[in-house]
């Protein structure tokens, strides 16, 4: 098992940094897809299964299925993808790379100097589903009305 | 019935408020009754009030209406306070005012701002209502400010002279140097004492503070500041003259009879501070003395009948002072009765004749006037005497309080009588010289005058403020609970001799005004030829020559730093602040590039730098 | 028992993190830096369920899934953005975008 956590997480991480590479735009969905599904593996593996399933349900299903077909209706032909490539110089890669390796230096810093092991415990549906429709439903009935307002103003902002 | 005195303001500030939110637009029909009726109702309250709280036989009644604010320790309320004093105020005002305002019906009818007119004037009353009304310093003040503004307000009242407008000007500022002074005075007590209410304030500064100790000595020195500018007294005398650029009634009002004494009230209202400071009260003994003779010798060069009159408010407000200084608490509030009595009638007389004339004011262009203004005539005739203290009129009675109370002073009790009889000699010279060159003489009058102006609203109140002024002498002021344990009770007696001659010197001034302008038996050109007689003819006229002295001292270089600093410099600074700013402006609108992900590299930047210095700390 | 040092799971999550910050910066089709945002967000999402596993307690899915519902939302609301953006100018590049400049 603690193999399968190491091999899902390189698996993520390659296929992440292939996503912001790609310049062919499927082709990067479809990576990113495989790092949701490989980040699904790791939350399996952490003994997550309910968020593994949902990861891999409404990640990796839904919202890039949603992608899909936007980029469809946008119809980005071979001219977009001409476009793409000369925008991906490696030049632009410099200043946010800076940025970012100074961001996660700092933040191994900080992990170094953790030095704890997590026991596996699996933490099914029926523990999530009790705090959700317990404690929490207030926040549930707010994500509700989140997504509620998330799809009228989906409607309406691509509305002709 | 008592409790009812709320309603002596209300009426006055209704009438104000009905007159105000109409915008001035209601005809005179309805106008005229609105302003001069409130102040009839409230003088019909006030007598009422007036019977029972002397049938009463109490000292005083306090009546609150509701607490004004209340911050901390500190809680004015809206708190009615009657006593003697107060009576005697709230009946002057009333009565006197609504005579007024009566006689104004007439006297303002072809003015075609006659509603906004009768507005001011409301307004004025209740302001001066709840001066005198007040039971604490805070309630007294915003009375005080009130009366300032419609002061203000009335002297420009025809704004469209800017002349007016200076004048107006002018009274304002003068009186605000007094009004800083006193609300100082205000703060000083209040942090001494901790309150302002005057009674318990008087009681507390008894207590507190030892006789000619100097916080009592600053704080009567303050508060008597405030009352020398509003009562036009040495050295800020010189806005009362000016103000007569208002209407007559104004004058009559405002200028005569009720404002410009608030500053004796003030001082009878809190004699007990004075008696404290006993040098200060000495002081308002000699300031009161020095303008009761400057004053009455400007008032004989004036060629103006209302500056006349002006200069002898000035004198006979110096008097009350004088009585003031001397202790006698009683006479000097006598005396504001009495010559809001005639001083009143003067003007207003004074203001039938200058309409009558088409608004001549200037009395070398008049005269021989008996025989076509009988009223005014009579009216001039009972008013001047009264004024020059003829036996048994109403200001005999009062002046010789006053002048036998300076008299009984030991010290320079003498110097004091002294200097008031010999303005009361120089009171008889100017009064009748006016007298004589409107009424008799030949007549200079450049229009043809065909009658007399004014029906039963303008010659009715002239006929009472007669009455009065000829028996205002023998009411009683029921004063004596109020200055009972600061008078000298004691009864003075004065032989015949120095009664005779204070009876005989102003009549020896109304002799010498016969012979020089009636009889003509001395020249009045004669006198004036020599070069010194000229100059100071010429001194008397510009009232001492204060203003110039006061234009060269604070407005002359006043004007001078302004035209100076014409480009501000604190300006400046503030300019340095928005050049500043404005380079820094044009500085940040670069980093504004409307790119997304400049605005995110940004962000992360600020992260890892905040994530940095948190790591390094 | 297995385990795992609780620093990796974290150190996974910061990796992808900075992977989609960097995509973010880098990209100029706002369909990529939509999608890069999607990776931060399931980032964060993995470092709660990492939190979850360390204390054996169901709270981190709990928050997770309320990630979860924000990414869709946000998902929606953007394509929808995209979807308006590309009717008006015919392009995806987002340096279109900058008539806000100062």
């Amino acid at each position: 098992m603690i193999t399968l956590f190491y091999l899902a997480g390189a698996i993520a991480v390659i296929s992440t940094a292939a996503v912001i590479v790609q310049t062919n735009i499927v082709h990067a969905l479809l990576y990113l897809i495989l790092s949701l599904l490989a980040v699904a593996v790791v939350f399996y593996v952490l003994g997550a299964p309910f968020a593994a399933a949902l990861e891999a349900i409404v990640y990796a299903g839904a919202i890039l299925v949603l992608f899909l077909f936007v980029i469809m209706m946008l119809n980005l032909g071979q001219h977009t993808r001409d476009q793409e490539r000369s925008w991906l110089s490696a030049r632009m890669f410099v200043a946010p790379g800076i940025m970012s390796a100074l961001l996660l230096g700092q933040f191994l810093n900080v992990m170094s100097q953790i030095d704890q092991d997590m026991t596996i415990t699996r933490v099914g549906v029926m523990e999530v589903s009790a705090l959700l429709f317990g404690p929490y439903v207030l926040a549930v009935e707010l994500a509700s009305i989140l997504l509620l307002a998330g799809l009228v103003s989906a409607y309406h902002l691509a509305k002709k | 019935m008592l409790e009812l005195i709320w309603l002596l303001p209300t009426f006055p500030l209704l009438g104000f408020l009905a007159l105000v939110l109409t915008g001035g637009t209601l005809p005179k029909q309805i106008a005229g009754p609105i302003g001069a009726g409130s102040i009839g109702l409230s003088f019909a309250v006030a007598a009422l009030i007036a019977m029972e709280f002397i049938g009463s036989g109490e000292d005083y009644f306090v009546y609150e209406a509701w607490t004004w604010m209340s911050v901390g320790s500190f809680s004015p309320g809206f708190t009615f306070y009657l006593d003697g004093l107060s009576t005697v105020m709230m009946l002057v005002i009333t009565g006197v005012g609504f005579l007024i305002h009566l006689y104004a019906t007439g006297y303002m009818a072809d003015d075609p701002s006659f509603a906004r007119f009768f507005s001011y004037m409301n307004l004025f009353v209740a302001a001066m209502l709840m001066l005198v009304l007040g039971d604490n310093l805070v309630l007294l003040y915003l009375g005080w400010e009130g009366v300032g503004l419609c002061s203000y307000l009335l002297i420009g009242f025809w704004y469209t002279n800017p002349a007016n407008g200076y004048a107006a000007r002018k009274a304002f500022v003068v009186t605000r140097i007094g009004d800083t002074s006193m609300a100082i005075g205000l703060f000083l007590l209040f942090a001494q004492l901790g309150t302002l209410n005057i009674q318990d304030l008087m009681h507390a500064a008894e207590g507190e503070w030892e006789v000619g100790s100097g916080y009592a000595v600053a704080a009567a020195l303050l508060l008597l500041g405030g009352a020398v500018g509003k009562s036009a007294q040495l050295p800020l005398q010189t806005w009362l003259p000016d103000a007569m650029a208002g209407p007559t009634p104004i004058s009559a009002l405002i200028h005569a009879a009720t404002m410009v004494t608030a500053g004796v009230y003030l001082i009878a209202r809190t004699h007990i501070l004075f008696e404290l400071a006993p040098s200060v009260q000495l002081l308002v003994a000699w300031i009161g003395l020095a303008t009761l003779l400057i004053s009455g010798f400007t008032a004989m060069t004036q060629s103006d009948i209302k500056r006349v009159l002006a200069y002898s408010t000035v004198s006979q407000i110096g008097y009350m002072f004088l009585g003031l200084g001397v202790g006698a608490w009683s006479a000097s509030v006598f005396h504001l009765m009495t010559h809001a009595f005639f001083k009143a009638l003067l003007f207003l007389a004074s203001g039938t004749v200058i309409l009558s004339l088409h608004h001549e004011q200037n009395i070398f262009k008049m005269g021989a006037l008996r025989k076509v203004l009988p009223v005014s005539f009579a009216s001039f005739l009972i008013g001047s005497l009264a004024l020059t203290a003829f036996p048994f009129t109403s200001g005999y009675f009062s002046k010789d309080e006053i002048l036998l109370g300076a008299l009984a002073v030991e010290g320079v009790g003498t110097w004091l009588w002294l200097g008031g009889l010999i303005g009361a000699f120089f009171t008889g010279i100017y009064t009748f010289r006016l007298f004589f060159i409107v009424f008799f003489g030949e007549s200079n009058v450049k229009h043809h005058v065909d009658k007399e102006v004014g029906g039963w609203h303008m010659n009715g109140p002239l006929i009472i403020l007669m009455i009065l002024a000829l028996v205002g002498g023998f009411i009683h002021v029921p004063v004596e609970a109020v200055f009972s344990h600061g008078e000298a009770h004691d009864e003075h007696h004065v032989s015949g001799l120095i009664h005779g001659i204070m009876i005989a010197v102003p009549l020896i001034g109304i002799g010498i005004s016969y012979l020089f302008f009636m009889s003509k038996t001395f020249s009045v050109e004669k006198l004036m030829a020599s070069g010194m007689a000229q100059s100071l003819h010429k001194f008397w006229l510009g009232g001492w020559g204060f203003d110039t002295l006061y234009n060269t001292l604070f407005v002359n270089p006043f004007l001078f730093l302004a035209r100076i600093n014409r480009k501000d410099l604190i300006d400046r600074f503030y300019a340095l602040i928005v050049a500043l700013s404005q380079a820094a402006n044009g500085m940040i609108v670069r980093t504004q590039t409307g790119s997304l992900r400049w605005y995110a590299l940004t962000l992360v930047a600020g992260l890892v730098f905040i994530v940095t210095l948190g790591a390094l700390l | 028992m297995e385990t795992i040092p609780v620093e990796h799971g974290l150190i996974l999550a910061g990796i992808l993190f900075c992977l989609g910050l960097i995509g973010v910066l880098t990209r100029r089709n706002i369909v990529f830096v939509l999608m890069s945002l999607e990776v931060m967000l399931n980032a964060s999402g993995l470092a709660f369920i990492v939190a979850a596993t360390r204390w054996g307690h169901a709270e981190g899915q709990v928050m997770f899934l309320m990630i979860l519902t924000l990414a869709a939302a946000e998902v929606a609301v953007g394509l929808g953005l995209i979807i308006q953006m590309f009717r008006r100018y015919q392009t995806v590049d987002i340096s279109v975008l900058s008539e806000m400049k100062g």
